[in-house]
């Protein structure tokens, strides 16, 4: 479609609005709607194809094409006239707390599946460009994870439903509330027996209280919930162990050794930020003397099947089948003399770990954490109940409290429940709020069948996602960062959520939807908000019940992103007396067999790392951001072992351009159980456990948009029409043959070895403390070995040092702490403006990541003993490769020791790149930046360049926060303090695992690290002098299985 | 007599006669020599074989403007490198032409130097032979930049930016390497012509003819005392221009030398590169000379006595480089650097399609001119065109390698990558012979593509008063 | 019309058909005593300018400079403008680093030496010249072809139509001799005589 016959559209419509004025032009909008040339022009805001360059790009050049579709919200955006009525106020007095140029920061918070993450927004001149995390709440602690970090990306998505529509033609919402109300006024003489309302988990306390409203006006209504990501075996747990319904909470600070039963406590699972914090502020382990933190380091367990981040960073890690684990645990639970009635399960090969694992239990009662992971059955979360209580970790380590989410809890039968009433014709108004369960639910619920029989179907959501194309009215939902709300953390601490931008394309929230179904009458999203909380502070504040005492709460709440006193106390509970009679394998909720040395290969379910449920699909950044242990992007895949992989005769295929770099056309295996099946890619993933076959979900979207998926160009395959609400997590026996398909799967990095060379340095606590100096110590070989290595003979010129006045600009990176969630790519990418390329040139070796993790597994492919992160920035080298090779002074060293780019210089040879040691260096192989798009445009961080085609770009450290730290420092006349310059990937880093700072104050939080005898250079032999150093990783292996 | 027969004879003479006479085009005089060369030029006598190749040369010229514009267009990205493999088609092909345009100026400054008689039949050819190789390089280095409409950055020039090239960068030596290379190339081509022309000025008949190449002759009109001076600045030019050409490949194999990648960061490349080029310029120059000789029936001038002499040079240059190789290979073995070594094993027994490559590389710059060790095959065309042809490609095959092989397999294993050329990389190589065709062609047709007062000074009676006395 | 043109012409040349002829009617010539002369030759002929009383020609000191400045210029513009005109870190080098100027320098050198080599030659052979008397000698075409030409010009003192006429005629193996008129364009009437001319006297 070329822009000519859009502006004709245009032109069209705006002929239709002249003539209009003052709030008419709205009411006209509304009846245009409906006009000819206005579907036309939707239609065509969509196109299947168009006329790109047939190399790759058609993806970008779709984006090119989405700026037109922003135009379109409120068409005041399409005239380029002044507009036509009405009075322009001029911006004469601006609002006092805009300067510009300078960035406000507002708290909100990101409602995901298990709790809320408090953040605080940036915004420039009242757009957001960048979250960050909110250190004042429980759930953050100042940190992100990618999907926070992304969310950003999603506000501003092209993609996003931009109307309500009825039947695919676009409506005005006036119409659609209209129907809804005649709708629910026919419903209301029977107390609305025939609603149905399907949400997902409610975090908000306002959308709570605006169900019970709507259940009051409509007694006999039904509310149901559903999640994708299933808890049932866990939420049946707590209800056969306590009786009741219970949400569980774990110290990691306080525990000296974790056993990690399947729950990738740093990984996937909800509030695992905190986690992370809490886990790592027991290593960091900085000198080799018996200081606290290094008296107790902290020592981890871990069972699983596939590599995930918390297996990646135990000191023991056991890979097993999913099916198995239980064995496992019941193994484990018997040898600590917790009653496992049934079978005592059996450690069969692992017998000695099983035993070494029980004694270290034992021997730290009290200071043990067991967790179990979401994919395990019922018997397990018993027994990791039991196993805490036996060892007297309730009260020191666990904590029990209620659970956050309001409102029938998020269990399978809810859903079942309602296809049922669907299918038997009982439901004639259903109203989906936020839910996908057509593309999401389990396979065996047919819920689309059902749902095509419901007279009236509504759906509100952000996007015109699969649900959405089956209702008859699909109503635009505004995003979090659009509308008033509130949402609880995973501990009960609320946070309220504040608009940071009119809704782009006018949308609503739930809560404001579901208020309008109670009352049938529109209510502004701030006015509900506050009521709810009005009441709530009534019964708790004990001075006088004033406005304005209420406003000054209101505020402080507004302001620190939590309402102080809101996390929910800690409930006292035992286990019922008779649990262990739950323990019969029967009672366990899969039907998995596990008898020892059965081969059959099982297939199990897993969120994807990146796009999560596949709420996220239609991220570009997310689906770009290369998961943490396959590095694969823009694709699903069978991960399997090594071994498995040898056994169904699968192997890595021919390369695409990038090579290990890039890509591999991977053979497609067919999952087969009963007479569901799906074809998918494989993927060998060294330390996947054997005879397991792991599929993300999230993928295979029929309609995400145009990054994650349409019914024609689909994005990977579609795991969850493998799932059935019996097996929800994994299957036992799954039938896997190798098939002549191929399909390309792009990766960032398929080479896991370090053939050799000291990359990462890592030693067990016991060396660290014979051999303090073990990480530099290759360094003081080499240079024995080979003197030319020694830096002395390296400087053939005499050295050029800066100025000693200016700041030393350093980073140092801790591997014993970093747990490779790839929060800091995201980050960096949303503060640099850096661009997406697409699955094809990822696949070519163009990603343009400024940081990547480098991961390696230590030993073999086969047999891996360590999994390694390693995050790579830019080294700023002192003696840069890439400076003295460029010929146009586009990369030169800053005063400050930054290995600045210049952008407008470079003409792009290459040169720098080939020359860099580090390969840190990206290059605009074609216009990757999007310069038309408007909605990404207004994400663009106005601090940082967007660099055009050929030209070299690579981390900066975030030079522009070093800016305007320097500028407030000179506004004030005083140095950079310490911590005052913090960059994107450092402020999003869960674990801490990032310092930077000023080397040359030995104050500085770099420079003490850097005085740690952990500290390494990468490459040091090269010469180059990095500024930026890492910290070897130190793990803590039981000495009982070492070497075993 | 019939030209084959006036072969025959020729060569028999020659195969008799002895030392630098075997040079010497027999049965000829003053006259017949400018008569026949200069013929070819003004004679009306273009045959259809010649607009045929310069059909086809046309046709490849327009696709390589073609691709340009496509480049242009949409960048870089259309070839097939990537971020660890940054340079790679392009790069080659610039280090390869650059390679060929070197036997021209050796043929002519150094064997000038050398006093080597037979240098005459084919200096002519050699210098346009680089002339045109290296316009073929020159355009590379412009078409890989990401921004190639700033080229002119790369040129110390006074401007608003108030800024200059960074010197220390090899890419700026190259700038002035290959510039100056090109213009000494350029005048020292242009003033061994200037007689020529004059020849050209006074034969020519028509009026058209009579100005250009009298305009080109400027008015040189044999003078013995011009001749003098003319001898001398020749001779200086020559002696210029044999540090430079062995100066210009050392620069180019510093753009690889002075980096820190492994497989790159070698002291030997200098030399070794120039000895490549050596090969490469030969080989070009023997694929050229002999269709060339029974195109234009000037055997008795190429005469296989001259074939055989290149043959034998052919032999030795193969020889320097291939001593390149195995010293590298061993250099590498014996210092024991991890990530060499590694770049060298995988040379060898290397990843996906490098060692085919290599030892594809090696059979033709090494085994194949093992051949010419045997006379026999020296002086046989057909063997020796062959000989020369694969060893043209081994020449472009072991740039490819030396370039992609280090940079695909550096220092981080986490960032290793391949490259794969894309129909882009094959067509923007493929394009720039039809330039160097087309341009060659031209060069046959309107310039004498022998020195006309160089053989004349070659014949028996030259210098008749000497042998008098 | 200049009365004087057909009086006085540029000189008078002799054609040979070997350069043996050519030498020995030089260094006649020479012992004659005639200087402001010049011999002509398809090709270079050593030792002819010797015969003709040319000395060493100052070309190679002019390239010698050439060279010298060359290179210090070259030097000197990296120097100034990497370490005075605008200094930065570049890696770490310092900012003369003078190996790494090295190449440029050289090139330069060569550069410059080379233009001023063929430059020089062409200012001292004072080319180019288009037009030269000589070119009014139809035979003079095959001077560059096949035929040597000795010339003795009008401006030796000892120069004198008829004697130097005779002189040539006398010198041995010789073809003809011509007059070269300095300029071929003139009134019918001198065009008739010029007709006549060039006066050629078989030996």
């Amino acid at each position: 479609m070329s822009r000519k016959d859009l502006a004709t559209d245009l032109a069209e419509l705006e002929q239709a609005l002249q003539g209009t004025s003052g709030r008419q032009y709205w009411r006209s909008l509304d009846e245009l709607a409906g006009t000819a040339a206005f579907q036309k022009l939707m239609r065509r805001e969509f196109p299947q194809q168009a006329d790109v360059w047939p190399d790759s790009l058609s993806r970008r050049h779709f984006l090119t094409l989405m700026g037109a579709s922003l135009a379109l919200a409120g068409l005041s955006g399409c005239s380029v006239k002044p507009a036509p009525m009405g009075k322009i106020v001029p911006y004469v007095q601006p609002p006092r707390e805009i300067v510009a140029g300078e960035p406000l920061f507002f708290a909100t918070a990101q409602p995901l599946p298990g709790g809320a993450v408090g953040l605080l927004v940036e915004s420039h001149m009242g757009r957001p460009t960048k979250i960050e995390g909110n250190p004042d709440h429980p759930a953050s602690g100042g940190a992100t994870s990618i999907y926070h970090q992304a969310s950003i990306l999603t506000l501003y998505d092209p993609d996003r439903s931009q109307t309500v529509t009825y039947q695919g033609r676009t409506r005005a919402w006036t119409e659609a509330l209209a129907t809804l109300r005649t709708g629910l006024e026919k419903e209301r003489d029977n107390g609305g027996a025939a609603v149905r309302i399907l949400s997902e988990p409610i975090l908000s306390p306002s959308l709570a209280r605006q169900r019970e409203r709507l259940l009051k006006s409509l007694p006999k209504a039904k509310w149901h919930v559903y999640e994708p990501l299933l808890q049932d075996a866990r939420l049946e747990a707590m209800r056969l162990a306590f009786g009741q319904n219970l949400d569980c909470h774990y110290a990691f600070n306080k525990a000296d050794v974790v056993l990690s039963l399947d729950a990738d406590f740093l990984g996937s699972e909800p509030g695992n930020l905190r986690w992370i914090a809490d886990f790592m502020s027991r290593r960091r382990i900085r000198t080799p003397a018996s200081d606290s933190t290094q008296a107790s380091m902290n020592r981890l367990y871990c069972i699983e099947t596939e590599v995930t981040c918390t297996g990646a960073k135990a000191d023991h890690r056991l890979a097993v089948r999913v099916q198995d684990i239980e064995g496992l645990a019941r193994a484990i639970a018997s040898k600590l003399g917790v009653s496992t009635a049934g079978s005592s399960g059996s450690a069969g090969p692992h017998e000695k770990w099983v035993a070494a694992v029980a004694k270290d239990l034992e021997a730290h009662r009290g200071r043990v954490l067991v967790l179990a992971g979401n994919r395990q059955p019922v018997a397990v979360h018993l027994l990791a109940h039991a196993i805490n209580q036996h060892l007297g970790n309730v009260g020191q380590t666990v904590f029990y409290s209620r659970p956050v989410t309001e409102g029938p809890s998020p269990r399978i039968e809810s859903l079942r429940e309602l296809a049922d009433d669907m299918r038997q014709d009982r439901v004639r108004l259903l109203i989906v709020l936020d839910a996908n369960p057509v593309y999401s639910a389990p396979a065996d619920i047919k819920f689309m069948d059902a749902l095509e029989r419901v007279p009236l179907r509504v759906h509100l959501g952000l996007y015109q996602d699969e649900t959405a194309r089956r209702c008859h009215w699909h109503l635009n939902e505004a995003h979090f960062l659009e509308t008033w709300g509130d949402a609880r953390a995973f501990d009960g601490t609320a946070t309220l959520m504040q608009p940071l931008i009119e809704p782009l394309y006018r949308g609503r929230s739930a809560i404001e939807l579901v208020a309008f179904l109670a009352t049938l009458q529109e209510t502004p999203g701030e006015e509900l908000v506050r009521s709810r909380w009005r009441d709530h502070w009534n019964q708790q504040t004990r001075g006088p019940k004033t406005d304005d005492a209420f406003d000054a709460f209101w505020k402080t709440s507004l302001h620190d992103g939590v309402v102080a006193g809101t996390g929910f106390p800690i409930r006292n509970v035992a286990l019922e007396n008779d649990w262990q009679r739950h323990l019969e394998p029967q009672a366990s909720a899969s039907g998995a067999s596990s008898r020892p040395g059965d081969e059959s290969f099982e297939l199990a379910f897993a969120p994807d790392p990146t796009v999560f449920d596949g709420s996220f699909a239609n991220n570009g950044w997310l689906q770009e951001c290369p998961k943490p242990s396959t590095t694969l992007t823009w694709d699903n895949a069978a991960l399997m072992s090594p071994d498995t992989a040898r056994q169904l005769g699968v192997e890595l295929g021919e390369y695409a351009h990038g090579g290990e770099h890039g890509g591999f056309k991977m053979p497609v295996v067919e999952l087969k159980v009963e007479d569901r099946s799906v074809l998918a890619p494989a993927w060998i993933v060294p330390g996947h456990a054997d005879h397991s076959i792991t599929v993300h979900f999230g993928y295979g979207r029929e309609s995400a948009g145009r990054v994650g998926g349409q019914r024609d160009q689909k994005v990977g395959f579609n795991a969850y029409a493998m799932r059935t609400s019996s097996q929800p997590w994994f299957v036992p026996n799954v039938r896997v043959t190798k098939t002549d398909r191929t399909h390309l799967l792009a990766c960032t990095q398929q080479h896991n070895l370090m053939e050799n060379r000291d990359l990462v340095r890592s030693a067990s606590l016991e060396k660290f403390r014979q051999k303090p100096d073990f990480a530099s110590e290759p360094e003081k070989q080499k240079e024995i070995d080979e003197t030319r290595r020694a830096p002395a003979p390296l400087e053939f010129y005499p050295p050029l040092e800066p100025p000693a006045s200016t700041p030393k600009w350093g980073m140092v990176i801790d591997l014993t702490t970093c747990v490779g969630c790839k929060a800091c790519v995201v980050a960096c990418q949303a503060e640099n403006n850096i661009p997406v390329v697409g699955k094809q040139q990822v696949a070519a070796g163009r990603e343009m990541h400024w940081i990547r993790v480098d991961r390696y597994v230590g030993g073999t492919a086969e047999a891996p003993a360590e999994f390694h992160f390693q995050p790579v920035p830019c080294m700023h080298c002192e003696r840069a490769p890439c400076e003295y090779v460029c010929p146009v002074e586009a990369t030169v060293h800053s005063a400050e020791g930054l290995n600045d780019m210049v952008y407008n210089r470079c003409v792009g040879t290459r040169f720098c790149s080939n020359n860099c040691s580090y390969k840190v260096r990206r290059f605009n192989f074609f216009h990757y930046a999007d310069f038309e798009t408007g909605s990404l445009r207004l994400q663009y961080n106005p601090d940082v360049t967007v660099r055009s085609r050929g030209v070299m770009e690579k981390c900066s450290y975030c030079v522009q926060r070093i800016r305007h730290a320097q500028i407030d420092a000179d506004r004030e006349e005083r140095p950079i303090a310490d911590g005052e310059v913090v960059t994107a990937c450092q402020a999003a880093c869960p674990a801490g695992a990032i310092a930077f700072g000023d080397l040359s104050n030995s104050a500085s939080e770099a420079a003490k690290w850097r005085s740690s005898p952990l500290n390494y250079a990468l490459l040091e032999e090269l010469g180059t002098r990095p500024r930026t150093t890492y910290l070897a990783a130190v793990r803590n292996p039981n000495p009982e299985l070492e070497g075993g | 007599m019939s030209p084959a027969a006036s072969i025959k004879t020729a060569e028999v003479r020659q195969s008799e006669t002895s030392g630098e006479l075997r040079y010497v085009p027999v049965g000829h005089t003053f006259a017949s020599v400018t008569e026949k060369i200069a013929e070819l030029v003004l004679g009306r006598a273009t045959r259809q074989a010649w607009f045929v190749v310069l059909a086809a040369g046309t046709v490849l010229l327009l696709m390589f403007s073609a691709v340009i514009v496509y480049l242009l267009a949409k960048g870089t990205g259309i070839w097939g490198i990537n971020v660890p493999v940054g340079w790679c088609f392009a790069i080659t092909s610039f280090v390869w032409w650059i390679g060929i345009g070197h036997a021209g100026t050796l043929i002519s400054a150094i064997l000038v130097l050398l006093h080597q008689k037979w240098r005459t039949s084919i200096n002519r050819i050699a210098e346009a032979m680089t002339i045109f190789a290296v316009m073929c390089a020159g355009t590379f280095p412009l078409l890989h930049l990401g921004r190639p409409w700033f080229f002119f950055w790369l040129l110390p020039y006074p401007n608003t930016m108030k800024l200059w090239p960074q010197f220390r960068s090899a890419l700026v030596w190259d700038v002035f390497a290959v510039s100056t290379y090109f213009s000494v190339s350029l005048m020292f081509w242009y003033m061994g012509m200037i007689p020529d022309f004059a020849t050209l000025r006074d034969r020519a008949v028509q009026r058209r003819w009579q100005v250009v190449y009298g305009m080109l002759a400027m008015g040189w009109r044999n003078s013995a005392r011009h001749w003098h001076r003319y001898q001398m600045a020749y001779l200086l030019l020559a002696g210029l221009a044999t540090p430079l050409v062995i100066s210009v490949h050392s620069v180019v194999s510093s753009d690889f030398a002075i980096s820190l990648e492994p497989g790159w960061h070698e002291t030997v490349f200098p030399p070794y590169f120039v000895a490549g080029a050596l090969l490469s310029g030969f080989a070009m120059v023997i694929a050229l000379a002999i269709p060339m000789r029974h195109y234009y029936g000037i055997e008795d001038f190429i005469s296989v006595s001259h074939l055989e002499v290149m043959a034998k040079i052919l032999l030795a240059t193969s020889f320097f480089t291939s001593y390149g190789y195995f010293s590298e290979q061993f250099i590498t073995w014996i210092s024991g650097e991890t990530y060499d070594k590694y770049v060298y094993l995988n040379i060898l027994i290397g990843f996906r399609q490098y060692a085919a490559v290599t030892w594809i590389t090696l059979c033709c710059v090494f085994i194949a001119p093992q051949l010419l060790w045997i006379k026999r095959f020296r002086r046989n065309e057909k063997v020796l065109f062959v000989v020369s042809v694969l060893v043209l490609a081994g020449m472009w095959m072991e740039r490819y390698l030396l370039i992609t092989t280090s940079l695909s397999r550096d220092f981080l294993p986490s960032s290793w990558g391949i490259f794969q050329p894309t129909v882009w990389d094959i067509l923007t190589y493929v394009g720039s012979l039809g330039l160097f065709i087309v341009t060659f062609l031209l060069f046959c047709r309107f310039l004498p593509m022998i020195s006309m007062c160089e053989m004349r000074g070659l014949l028996p009676g030259a210098r008749g008063h000497e042998e008098g006395r | 019309m200049k009365p004087e043109s057909n009086t006085k012409p540029f000189g008078l040349m002799a054609e040979f058909e070997t350069v043996d002829a050519l030498f020995a009617a030089t260094r006649r010539a020479r012992l004659a005593g005639y200087r402001q002369m010049d011999a002509y030759t398809p090709y270079a002929v050593e030792g002819l300018a010797e015969e003709l009383g040319e000395r060493k020609t100052r070309i190679p000191m002019v390239v010698l400079i050439g060279g010298l400045v060359g290179a210090g210029a070259g030097f000197l513009m990296q120097y100034w403008s990497m370490a005075v005109d605008y200094p930065f870190n570049a890696g770490g080098r310092p900012l003369n680093s003078w190996p790494a100027y090295v190449p440029i320098a050289f090139e330069m050198m060569i550069l410059v030496a080379s233009f001023s080599a063929f430059l020089s030659m062409l200012f001292l052979n004072d080319l180019p010249r288009p037009h030269h008397p000589l070119f009014n000698v139809p035979q003079f075409a095959r001077a560059s072809q096949d035929r040597f030409f000795l010339c003795i010009e009008a401006t030796d003192p000892l120069f004198d139509a008829e004697r130097t006429l005779d002189f040539l005629s006398a010198s041995e193996s010789h073809i003809g001799v011509v007059e070269v008129p300095i300029e071929l364009e003139t009134a019918p009437k001198e065009a008739e005589a010029s007709e006549q001319q060039p006066v050629t006297v078989m030996s």
